[in-house]
């Protein structure tokens, strides 16, 4: 299926019309819905979260857009409502991080795989292999703490084993600033795939920043603060890879662009049919934002979409397991560090990010605590344990 | 003095704060319509009717939790003995084998927070009779538990890997157990009220699951598990012999010892 964006005109945005419950749908099934209904409620509702962020501040800095951006605004948060209120009650906070994990993983393998740019490709791969890591660390926790198994969420399409560790991914931040793609001459595809990752990775930060507190565990509290400081690191590399000379209303138009692209893999992808209605209904309702935004990129700077978008929407977002790229990335790059915007042997990394780094991990290790002697097996470490004895 | 009964700074009931709880009070009164609550049962019930009406119409609109997965091909003493029993559904008995296996997993992490707990023992933080060894013993039959139905479930070729959806249910109900005892605060006698609401349930369910395997012929089965409830029941016991010796002991105004 083919989406074109200029003719497209989707749901006009006053029929964007909620009821309550309209908005708190029947959740997922944790047991038997597919590991990736999950991933792509988790990473929609990211994409939205961004969505209300982004334009909040531009709100705050723009006079004249202020009405159009409260209107789209707010059939944005309701489109993130409906979505992340998929997630049912019977996921644990860690139940739900594994989740946020996977969807790190297989959409930025994706992702890097499809991005035409090397050095974007790079950055996505190198952030790959630390959130790769994060999963090995909370499926130890999840395990030691409260005795489940990973897998139960991840469905056997992402392993679980240790990537570029945690305990080194801390960085001086000028040491996550990325060089950023040029708005003239990048890939219509390269700007939605900053958007995606970023949006995913700023979601992830904000979750565990509020999750982490809510944990009893001194472990667990230890971990989440130490991971979601890397997810800041992420956050601020996949932020600035975006060519900040971008105009406020260029940037709206890629956002909403991006979120009808999202949508649309989503919905290509989607095995349920009744989640697959709905994004289809909010692919219809990004088609709507979008042409609304095309409408005031006219009129505001005089130009024309089609200069920064594409006529239809690229191929969708690979909805698979990424496990021989994951693999094949972990053997070759998890040395990697960086120097500024370049990507160096760890050897060779900064003073500042060594002192840095030394200094945070001066009174131990979370992430090296809970995964000590951790290997993860079907039925959790226990099932390992009594196969031996046995 | 042990922390837990400790007199003086707890700040959550209306006596710490006479002059602001008469305000929020006459608040009330004066500012809402008082005549809509009358304080009786049928206001209360009234008062509830709207969120019942929510639930209700989620209750009847839900799907399951999720389903059991059932073997391709059931094995040798399930498939014979459910021929036997006629009639009978092997999802009831699979569901409740996931549910156990994935209780008495939990319940060795569990008892691993609390030996950790107790290990840490000191003047200020006492485990009274409580001993790690003791606690070791009990979360090592655990395990043999956990053991025992993996094998169990693989014998009659389930997977003994899968979330059942009554495992689910039960993981939910024992996130609370697992933050209380995780909290570095809790003491050994609130850790010791936690473990005696596990280990009650527990005996129920082995108490269950061995009249569902007796429904189903599994005689061996039956021995296996009659031997688990056995430990159960003297875990029940152990349990709440140092809780009640606990919290009679700071009743007393005791002072607990350190091991």
């Amino acid at each position: 299926m083919t989406i074109t964006l200029f003719d497209n005109k989707g749901t006009p945005l006053e029929q964007q019309k909620f009821t309550w419950k309209d908005l708190v749908q029947k959740p997922i099934s944790k047991l038997d819905d597919d590991a990736f209904t999950r991933v792509r409620v988790i990473l929609m509702n990211g994409i939205e979260q961004q969505a209300n962020r982004f334009q909040h501040l531009c709100s705050q800095m723009n006079g004249d857009l202020r009405k159009p951006l409260a209107l789209v605004r707010r059939a944005e948060h309701h489109q993130q409502t409906m979505v992340n209120w998929l997630l049912s009650g019977d996921h644990s906070p860690i139940e739900t991080t594994i989740g946020y994990e996977q969807v790190a993983i297989e959409v930025t393998a994706a992702i890097a795989q499809q991005e035409p740019d090397e050095y974007l490709a790079q950055v996505y791969r190198f952030g790959l292999l630390e959130d790769f890591d994060h999963m090995y660390r909370y499926s130890a926790l999840l395990d030691r703490v409260e005795g489940k198994d990973a897998n139960n969420i991840l469905q056997s399409y992402t392993d679980v084993i240790p990537g570029r560790p945690t305990v080194v991914e801390h960085r001086h931040p000028l040491d996550d600033l990325r060089d950023h793609y040029d708005r003239g001459t990048a890939e219509p595809i390269s700007k939605m795939n900053a958007l995606t990752i970023m949006s995913g990775e700023y979601q992830t930060r904000d979750y565990y920043m509020n999750i982490g507190p809510t944990f009893a565990d001194p472990v667990a509290r230890q971990l989440y603060a130490e991971i979601a400081s890397i997810e800041e690191q992420h956050v601020t590399q996949y932020g600035s890879i975006i060519d900040p000379n971008e105009t406020m209303l260029e940037k709206w138009l890629l956002y909403e662009a991006n979120e009808a692209y999202n949508y649309y893999s989503c919905m290509e992808a989607e095995t349920n049919p009744r989640i697959k209605a709905i994004w289809e209904r909010f692919l219809n309702y990004e088609l709507g934002h979008l042409n609304l935004v095309a409408e005031l990129f006219k009129k505001h700077e005089k130009r024309d979409p089609a200069e920064i978008l594409p006529e239809t929407l690229p191929d969708p977002i690979a909805y698979e397991s990424q496990r021989e790229f994951v693999r094949e990335t972990l053997k070759t790059e998890i040395n990697l560090s960086a120097a500024g915007a370049t990507f160096v042997d760890r050897s060779e990394e900064t003073e500042a990010t060594q002192d840095y780094r030394n200094y945070l991990n001066s009174e131990g290790s979370p992430s090296e605590a809970v995964a000590e002697n951790y290997q993860w097996h079907p039925g959790t470490e226990l099932a390992r344990a009594a196969g031996k004895a046995a | 003095m042990e922390k837990t009964a400790e007199l003086g700074k707890n700040r959550t009931g209306i006596d710490m704060s006479p002059v602001h709880s008469k305000e929020m009070i006459s608040g009330v009164e004066e500012m809402t319509d008082a005549e809509a609550y009358h304080g009786t049962s049928e206001a209360a019930e009234m008062d509830m009717r709207s969120m019942a009406a929510i639930d209700t119409q989620y209750i009847r609109e839900s799907d399951p939790v999720g389903s059991v997965p059932i073997p391709g091909t059931l094995k040798g003493t399930l498939k014979s003995g459910l021929k036997k029993a006629g009639g009978h559904d092997p999802e009831v008995f699979l569901n409740k084998l996931g549910q156990r296996l994935a209780y008495e997993r939990t319940g060795v992490r569990l008892y691993e927070s609390v030996i950790t707990k107790c290990d840490a023992a000191d003047e200020l933080h006492p485990a009274g009779p409580v001993t790690v060894e003791g606690l070791r013993c009990i979360r090592d039959e655990e395990e043999d538990h956990f053991l025992l139905l993996k094998e169990a479930l693989e014998t009659l070729g389930a997977d003994p890997t899968a979330q059942t959806p009554d495992a689910d249910v039960s993981g939910v109900a024992a996130m609370g157990i697992q933050q209380a005892l995780n909290d570095p605060r809790t003491t050994m006698p609130q850790c010791l009220e936690l473990l005696l609401t596990v280990e009650l349930a527990d005996n129920a369910a082995w108490e269950l699951l061995i009249k569902l395997a007796g429904e189903l012929n599994l005689g061996e089965l039956c021995e296996q598990f009659q031997h688990a409830l056995t430990q159960e029941e003297e875990h029940v016991q152990r349990i709440r012999s140092w809780y009640e010796e606990m919290v009679m002991s700071q009743s007393a105004g005791k002072r607990m010892e350190v091991h």
